[in-house]
């Protein structure tokens, strides 16, 4: 069984349809990179997929280890171990970040029956991930995402992937906003979790980030479909001849 | 529309009046002091008689309409019995801390075995209204302890007060433990008022902290409480008040404080539970170089009606007043804040700013909030803001992708929307006090 299955997806926002009959299959321990040009729709799947309210699901189905997604909430979602790294991460002032990721670990690890981290061991462990990720242990200790640059929020966003452990992860351009050295700091943290029962959807516009997370299969979107899907090859051809192929075929 | 008002409001206000005539008369045996106090209430009550109960064409009470969310003046509460001492005494174990110096009212009346009289320190002084109003030869503190302003419910209050506690803090004494007034009501169904007075010497420092609760089975009661501040210069004064009414009650709590020159005051007021409250707090900033920072707070459910009103009357040079005001309503309560900066034209070199926000959570909550300046002077820098809406989705989303549970993802939210007003509180533990008291008002939410 696959782990994730997107079956003739269409969705309207504001009464819209922006994607029209889309199809995705993920297996476990694979990872898939989605490419395709600004408002294709790559964003608004992520968001269908983590149950980001706002979207009329007209037709299809998304399953998730064979059951069925779209009657759960957002929070039930990540209990079940999907993670969205966001293309453009909030900010949340007033709440700090130490505190928002054992809030939301423990709720997730008691929404799966398992008991929540003590505060010492969740320290330890949010101490050691960061660390990894470059992230200062002061970033810490302010507002989630508050005051933080474009790439720190970014780093951010794959210190709670690491934290939480999902078993889906969808990586939202990743790699915008990131300088070359923390490009690799990142891409390193992921590899750091791929594992066979890991599976990982990166969106990107970009070959560069491919050539650190090297993907099993690379897909196409373009205007709410995938129009192609290939190997790592595919990626390197796009970065050559640009998306202009692909107009006639959505 | 107009014909029936205006037929309607006379026998209204007859009625009213009536109720609180009878009110009166049936309390007056029980007033303490005699001779020029007693005219002094009769006076106020005359005041009082002429307008009635605020309503809301009386522009300050605009919002909070008394003749519609009181109706009538409940009978005066009687004097607390032994039963009822206990059962104030276990609502006074619930709210007070350490190391805050106990002082108690019960229905109005001071409690001294229930205060901790005997451990107030060097250069402190607490007494009681009753006294000051019985044995004092000094008629210029009678006086001042009965000092009324126009507002009716003060003149009500100067009427009727029964008793209060009269704190006196000398020059340059700074107190290491908080005073800490608690208001308690066990009786239900009858009014109490009470009338306090606060001295701080020139370079002083101290903590004030008001609690408003009520004893078990208490409901229905009206609260009118009334303190008047005198800040020394160079003084520092915090003064936090938390109204915690039985959830039918009704508090109407006013202050008068002057500000000395380059003194320090650090309001903080929230409200979070009776039926109808409203805070009405008249800051003079009255020496050169003063300083002001209130926050405020009220967190409605239901139908609950939380108003804070303040005016900031700055009367002196270089002086500094920030007022920041957040509100949390959800079902269908109604907050009201009300704030007025006045620079009067000898306060140049001004600086004042108001900010109000409110947090809707339901579609019937409502909040109304009116920011005023009133600019005399030339050389000021004053402003105002005032916002209202409800919980960002996007923030929402992103806390329940992370597994939160709306519950809890609201609750973080509405936490961190709290921050931004009891950050403002001076003093650690009354950080934490006001945040514990947050924190139960969102468990209760659930
Ligand atoms: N809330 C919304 N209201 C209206 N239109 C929306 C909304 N969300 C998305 N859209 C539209 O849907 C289309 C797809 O947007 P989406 O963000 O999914 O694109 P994308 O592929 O992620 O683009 P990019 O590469 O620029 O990030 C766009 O035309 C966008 O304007
Ligand atoms: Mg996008």
């Amino acid at each position: 069984m696959p782990l994730l299955e997107v079956r003739n997806l269409h969705v309207c926002v504001e009464g819209r349809e922006i994607l029209h009959g889309l199809d995705l299959t993920v297996n476990a321990g694979e990872v898939h990179a989605i490419m395709g040009p600004n408002g294709s729709g790559k964003s608004t799947l992520s968001h269908v997929i983590t149950g980001k309210p706002g979207y009329q699901i007209t037709a299809g189905r998304i399953l998730f280890k064979g059951e069925d997604l779209l009657a759960l909430g957002p929070d039930q979602r990540a209990a079940k171990g999907i993670f969205l790294a966001f293309q453009y991460p909030v900010e949340i002032p007033g709440v700090t970040t130490m505190n928002f990721l054992r809030t939301a670990l423990n709720a997730q690890r008691r929404a799966r029956g398992q008991s929540g981290y003590s505060t010492p061991h969740f320290l330890k462990r949010a101490r050691t991930v960061a660390k990894q990720l470059n992230i200062p242990q002061s970033m810490l200790k302010r507002g989630v995402n508050v005051g933080f640059s474009g790439g720190e929020k970014k780093r951010n966003e794959i210190l709670q992937m690491a934290l939480f452990e999902p078993v889906l992860c969808i990586l939202d351009e990743i790699d915008s906003g990131l300088d070359i050295d923390a490009l690799r700091i990142v891409a390193e943290g992921i590899n750091a979790m791929r594992s066979p029962s890991r599976s990982m959807i990166v969106i990107t516009h970009y070959q560069r980030l491919l050539n650190y997370v090297v993907p099993d299969v690379v897909h196409v979107m373009s205007k709410g479909r995938v129009v192609k899907s290939g190997d790592k090859q595919l990626a390197l051809e796009l970065e050559a001849s640009g998306y202009a192929q692909f107009e006639d075929a959505a | 529309m107009d014909l029936v008002l205006a037929k309607a409001m006379p026998e209204d206000k007859a009625n009213a009046e009536r109720a609180v005539g009878n009110v009166f008369a049936a309390a007056h045996g029980r007033l303490p002091g005699a001779g020029r106090i007693a005219d002094i209430r009769a006076r106020a009550f005359e005041a009082y008689e002429r307008v009635g109960l605020p309503h809301r064409r009386v522009e300050e009470w605009k919002y909070t309409d008394l003749r519609v969310l009181m109706r009538d003046v409940l009978p005066l509460a009687q004097q607390p019995d032994a039963p009822a001492l206990r059962r104030a005494q276990a609502a006074v174990e619930q709210s007070a801390f350490e190391p805050a110096i106990k002082l108690v009212l019960v229905d109005g009346m001071f409690a001294s075995d229930l205060s901790d009289v005997a451990r107030l320190g060097k250069g402190v002084d607490v007494g009681t209204l009753r006294e000051v109003l019985e044995t004092s030869t000094s008629d210029a503190m009678a006086g001042l302890v009965l000092s009324t302003t126009a507002d009716a419910m003060i003149s009500l209050n100067t009427a009727m007060a029964t008793d209060g506690v009269v704190m006196t803090i000398a020059e340059g004494r700074v107190l290491r433990r908080p005073l800490h007034v608690i208001h308690v009501a066990t009786a239900s169904s009858a009014s109490h008022f009470t009338r306090s007075y606060l001295h701080l010497g020139d370079g002083a420092h101290a903590t004030v902290v008001e609690s408003f609760v009520s004893a078990e089975t208490a409901c229905g009661y009206q609260a009118n409480n009334v303190t008047i501040a005198l800040v020394g210069d160079q003084a520092s004064l915090s003064h936090l008040r938390v109204k915690a009414d039985a959830a039918d009650a009704v508090n109407i709590s006013s202050e008068i404080i002057a500000v000395g020159a380059k003194a320090k005051l650090n309001l903080f007021n929230m409200i979070h539970s009776g039926a109808v409250s409203r805070y009405q707090g008249f800051v003079t900033l009255a020496g050169k170089g003063a300083e002001l920072a209130v926050n405020g707070v009220n967190l409605l459910r239901e139908t609950q009606h939380a108003d804070t009103t303040l005016v900031v009357d700055h009367a002196a040079p270089n002086c500094v007043s920030r007022q920041n005001f957040r509100a949390v309503v959800d079902g269908a309560g109604r907050s009201v804040f009300q704030g007025r900066i006045i620079a009067r034209p000898e306060a140049q070199k001004t600086d004042g700013k108001l900010t109000m926000r409110a947090l809707l959570l339901s579609d019937q909550a409502e909040a109304d909030n009116k920011p005023e300046l009133e600019i005399f002077a030339d050389d000021v820098n004053c402003g105002h803001g005032a916002t209202s809406g409800g919980l960002d989705e996007s923030l929402l989303f992103y806390f329940g992708s992370r597994g939160l549970s709306e519950n809890d993802a609201q609750a973080l939210l509405i936490q961190a929307f709290l921050g931004e007003a009891i950050e403002g509180v001076a003093n650690e533990n009354l950080r934490d006090f006001a945040t514990a008291q947050t924190e139960r008002w969102l468990k209760a939410r659930r």
